[in-house]
């Protein structure tokens, strides 16, 4: 196997002596040409600079843990492979949100969206154990199974421009997951997410720029979910205006 | 200690970091032209309500170049904003058939089928055929 000299550029911060990120630039180092950019900054923790910071776990995209930007675009560094790129390539910790120390960043802002858009079965019809099972038929598994698929890597935040400048918006992911519920047919729910995610901070925060399904590792295509739950949201401001004896 | 760092976010030109941001904010400075064109049919409909004199008084201001070029242009972003929104209709409005899902190319397709229909009709009201 051949081996490839690379430059890697890391955005560096240490919360306990610097004022603000700086980058560092790690010289020539040692690939295998079926390296990931994660394997290049495991090399560099290991032999280089034990002090480098970043999340990961799976190395096999299904964790979430280890989206970075990698070139200015949002990326699971674990399926970044290096010779999809230049000689030097630059990491920063993901765009639009706070920097904890070098490429590791604060989540607390989507976790705490992701729990408002209650992303759980809300069934329409209780049942007790003893009364078995929510029946579902393999068409109306096929109609929200694209949004299960999410594996909450945020690339899609880090990709999505309104959240970068409206903090508030609830995003793509949380709202994907919200939709992924409100067409469960086993789902009684949606009225009850509505009073989120049918706001200025929810799906009429999407101007549908399109980047976050460009940019999800695991083509769910949140943009297509946002614009679904726009239509469901319009049909349902009519009805209630226009049929207010109407169930919705 | 934690010290979290917050980047900010050039305001006015962060739309520059990227291709698909710069291609985003065309598409959404044009819909200008597309609102200012609507603005432009809703006068013409008030002239019209006014009598024939009013609405060939208004026809005749748009035969001025500045109109005549504004009526192209917006034309043009028309047509544009047209196909870009025909182009993602599948993922706002995907179409279930049995379990699967219907290929967004028919979909897309009987979206310029309706458009051709349109302006067939519309070209018939008008008394071209």
């Amino acid at each position: 196997m051949s081996e490839r000299k690379i430059n890697l550029e890391v955005l560096r911060y240490d919360p306990d002596k610097d004022s603000e990120p700086r980058f560092q630039t790690y010289k020539a180092v040692p690939c295998q040409d079926d390296w990931v950019v994660l394997d290049a900054l495991n090399y560099v923790k290991d032999n280089t600079d034990t002090t480098l910071s970043y999340r990961w776990s799976c190395h096999m995209a299904v964790c979430g843990s280890c989206g970075m930007m990698i070139d200015g675009e949002p990326t699971l560094s674990c399926k970044a492979f290096l010779k999809d790129y230049g000689d030097t390539i630059r990491v920063e910790p993901l765009y639009h949100f706070p920097i904890e120390r070098d490429l590791v960043t604060v989540i607390d802002d989507f976790v705490e969206k992701l729990t408002k858009v209650k992303p759980f079965l809300i069934p329409k019809q209780p049942k007790s154990i003893e009364e078995g099972e929510y029946l579902q038929t393999p068409k109306q598994l096929k109609k929200f199974k694209q949004y299960t698929l999410c594996i909450n890597c945020m690339l899609c935040y880090s990709a999505c421009p309104q959240y970068g400048l409206i903090p508030d918006f609830l995003g793509p992911a949380a709202l994907s997951l919200a939709h992924r519920y409100n067409i469960d047919s086993r789902d009684g729910g949606c009225q009850e997410r509505m009073k989120v995610t049918a706001t200025n901070i929810g799906v009429w925060e999407c101007s549908f720029v399109g980047a976050c399904s460009e940019v999800c590792p695991g083509h769910v295509d949140p943009a297509s979910s946002l614009q679904q739950m726009k239509i469901a949201s319009t049909v349902d401001w009519y009805k209630k205006r226009l049929m207010p004896w109407s169930k919705s | 200690m934690r010290n979290p760092y917050t980047r900010e976010i050039p305001k006015y030109t962060w739309y520059l970091r990227q291709g698909r941001y710069v291609r985003y904010m065309a598409r959404e400075v044009t819909s200008l032209f597309i609102g200012l064109h609507a603005f432009l049919l809703i006068c013409g409909l008030g002239a019209l309500s006014q009598g024939e004199v009013a609405y060939n008084e208004f026809l005749a201001v748009l035969e001025s170049p500045f109109y005549v070029v504004f009526l192209i242009v917006a034309l043009l972003f028309v047509i544009y904003h047209s196909i870009a929104w025909f182009n993602v209709t599948p993922q706002a409005m995907p179409v279930q058939v049995g379990e699967d899902f219907l290929p967004g190319g028919i979909i897309i397709g009987a979206h310029y089928g309706i458009w051709a229909v349109a302006t067939i009709v519309v070209l018939f009201l008008a008394g071209v055929f």
